[in-house]
């Protein structure tokens, strides 16, 4: 389907909410959005809200927020998922951050550690059981640089004082217990887990090392906001470091508790994922005085300008050194869109990623000669939407907290040439026909952060949108004779 | 078989009353059950002349799960071949006591402690608790009729504390005393109640409206609200 007008993507969103009883459709279209000519939608879409029930949302919980964002990737540190077995067991390793390291003797990252709630858990409460795990993860594994309770649903219903457990740990271990209260029928999604994540180490981390003489060198910085899905951090780590940059800290993508602690003496915070950590970034910004930037490093249109933004914050030399980094990888940019780019020019991307990268990747698609038609979020507020408006065409459509029922219809409708989201909504695009690339976990690719990244990415999207299996999907004895095209 | 709930106020006398018509409804030959529903564990002392028995849930901690359990580890009887059995639950201040009268209740009913030849079942529950587990003994068809425990009903008789410090009930220590016939006829009264009724909650207003209209409560003064003891004295 072409571009639509902003007026005939609003005729599409009532048709699809036409479906619903008043009151959900009453709620659903402050949701949902068509983008006019002036790259602003006919009225600021609602987000973070309560989902409505009976729909199938796509969301997660508080607890996914923090023990699957934020803290997980924390390589040197144990994460101990408290409560029953499942949540820590389901979502074990499933986030893909890479990190180095020896796992199970210094680094503890795709292990699942959990207290396994039993019934006599619940009624006799559960703090006994978790000093004792705590003792037991400090004897089995030493070298743990500390611990993190990551609270589950049943934690916060029977009022177990997990606090007090974790201010006895830390004097006990000499190293930091860290309660996370993120159960996860907190707040309206996984958003809520990353603030109250980004809490508690403003709380139990960052004052760590104060006072401990160390200078702040004149380039450092912190990365922060990358979880390091399929190597995207060091994508991305490597090109500061070529302009002289020294990146001190990766939050929390391959990070350590160390290089957090250290964070509150660098020079300027760099913020990829903002939804989920521009918390401690402002926290930082108004104790330690450190100041922030976002930056953007999908595609090597927006790499060249976030690296120039960058360097703009230091001086010549960094400025120079940007400059020439730039020069020495857009050779390898322009063999990489010029061999894909005549093989996806026109092609009709619709993303519904989590909070960030339904308006980053918009430019790395833009570079291979893609256009966006729609885009949306799972858990973004309204200044997630500020910042994706003007990313965005006229008639692109935009859908805040999309549920299973919208994107089946939207997409059916609009017919992209590819859609770009979540494991859940894989497998319903794929039957419908439809070319399709999981954007949290890279389908199991990566990484598409940086230089590097973008030639994965533009080699992942060709090999999607042009499998020849898209040609094979009517069956032999529906087939009316020629095959509808011949494989690419 | 019948099922009844013990409400009422914590500290008036739930346990006590409980077991003292369950050994009069006994003494009449009837088959009796007893579950306490309180993590104190004190509902059956009584009848077994027991300090507390062991209970479901803190056997259940130390076999490892419920499912662990058989029947015969957790029912005893006590006088009058009267069933007794315990919920038990955390020390106040920790865990969740109201699931733990959800899973000891689902254990019985699971492990057959119901049989059909038992006349009664009373559960003896934790007072002024206002969470779901302490509902869970009038809810899916288990106590179709609620007693509460008020005071000044049954008339007080220091034989109630002879009795007790013996561990036992009245009707057991001494049957032939004044105390032990009010018991028999609360028995007799449970046993031929007929006026069940449904009750229809009130609002605070409404019941203070109530107690006004028969004298209960005096009518209030709105002038004196948040007035102090000096201000009213120079009033």
């Amino acid at each position: 389907m072409s571009n639509m007008t902003q007026d005939e993507a609003q005729a599409l969103i009532e048709e699809v909410l036409e479906v619903y009883p008043e009151a959900t459709r009453e709620e659903r279209a402050k949701h949902l959005a068509a983008v006019g000519a002036d790259q602003q939608p006919s009225k600021c879409v609602t987000s973070n809200r309560k989902s409505v029930p009976g729909v199938m949302t796509q969301r997660g919980c508080a607890y996914a927020g923090s023990k699957g964002v934020v803290w997980g990737p924390i390589k040197d540190m144990v994460h101990i998922s408290h409560g029953p077995v499942g949540c820590g067991q389901l979502s074990r390793a499933g986030r893909r951050n890479y990190y180095t390291g020896h796992t199970g003797v210094d680094t503890f990252g795709t292990i699942n550690f959990t207290s396994d709630f039993q019934e006599r858990d619940i009624v006799f409460g559960g703090d006994p059981k978790l000093e004792k795990i705590i003792d037991e993860v400090e004897m089995l594994f030493p070298l743990n640089k500390g611990i993190t309770v990551q609270s589950e649903c049943p934690i916060g219903l029977i009022g177990d004082d997990i606090d007090s457990v974790g201010r006895q740990a830390t004097e006990r271990l000499g190293k930091p217990v860290i309660p996370v209260r993120c159960e996860g029928f907190r707040g309206v999604s996984q958003s809520l887990g990353h603030h109250i994540a980004n809490d508690t180490i403003r709380d139990h981390v960052l004052e760590n090392r104060e006072g401990d003489g160390r200078q702040a060198g004149p380039y450092d910085v912190a990365i922060v906001g990358d979880y390091n899905i399929g190597g995207d951090c060091w994508a991305s780590r490597i090109l500061l470091e070529e302009m002289g940059l020294n990146v001190v800290a990766q939050w929390s993508g391959d990070g350590t508790l160390a290089e957090m602690e250290n964070t509150p003496k660098v020079q300027l915070n760099l913020l990829h994922c903002y939804r989920s950590m521009n918390y401690i970034c402002e926290h930082m910004e108004k104790t330690h005085g450190i100041p922030w930037m976002e930056f953007n490093f999908f595609g090597p249109t927006r790499i060249a300008q976030s690296l120039r933004e960058i360097a703009a914050r230091f001086d010549e030399t960094i400025q120079a050194n940007a400059e020439a980094v730039i020069a020495k990888y857009q050779p390898m940019m322009d063999a990489v869109i010029a061999k894909y780019r005549p093989r996806l020019e026109g092609k009709k991307v619709m993303l519904y990623v989590g909070g960030l990268r339904s308006r980053h990747v918009i430019g790395a698609y833009e570079d291979l000669g893609m256009e966006v038609l729609g885009t949306g979020y799972e858990f973004a507020h309204d200044d997630d939407y500020d910042r994706t408006y003007p990313e965005l065409k006229e008639g692109t459509l935009v859908y805040d907290d999309a549920n299973a029922f919208e994107l089946e219809r939207f997409i059916e409708r609009v017919q992209p040439d590819l859609v770009a989201a979540g494991i859940k909504e894989k497998y319903v695009f794929q039957k419908m026909g439809l070319p399709f690339r999981q954007m949290h976990s890279w389908d199991y690719s990566g990484p598409y952060h940086g230089y590097d990244g973008f030639a994965i990415f533009a080699r992942d999207m060709d090999m999607t949108l042009n499998n020849p299996v898209w040609e094979r999907m009517t069956p032999p004895w529906k087939a009316t004779g020629e095959p509808a095209s011949k494989a690419a | 078989m019948r099922q009844a709930a013990i409400y009422g106020k914590g500290g008036i006398g739930k346990s006590t009353t409980t077991q003292n018509l369950v050994a009069a409804l006994a003494e009449k030959g009837k088959k009796v059950m007893i579950v306490g529903c309180d993590p104190k564990a004190d509902s059956t002392r009584l009848m077994l002349h027991a300090k507390a028995q062991n209970t479901v849930m803190h056997l259940a901690a130390e076999a490892g799960s419920v499912e662990d359990l058989e029947l015969e580890d957790v029912l005893q009887v006590g006088y009058g071949d009267t069933k007794c059995v315990e919920s038990g639950g955390p020390e106040p201040g920790v865990g969740c006591a109201g699931r733990g009268v959800i899973t000891a209740i689902n254990f019985l009913e699971e492990e057959g402690a119901y049989e059909d030849d038992l006349d009664f079942v009373f559960y003896d529950v934790l007072g002024d608790v206002v969470c779901g587990g302490f509902a869970m003994p009038i809810r899916e068809n288990k106590a179709q009729e609620i007693y509460i425990v008020v005071s000044g009903d049954i008339p007080r008789d220091n034989m109630v504390q002879h009795a007790e410090i013996r561990r036992m009930t009245v009707i057991e220590y001494n049957p032939e005393c004044k105390q032990a016939d009010v018991y028999r006829e609360l028995a007799d009264n449970v046993i031929n109640n007929t006026n069940l009724v449904v009750p229809t909650p009130l609002s605070m207003d409404d019941l203070e409206d109530l107690l006004m209209e028969f004298g209960i409560l005096e009518e209030e003064d709105e002038s004196i609200v948040g007035q102090k003891a000096d201000e009213t004295a120079s009033a």
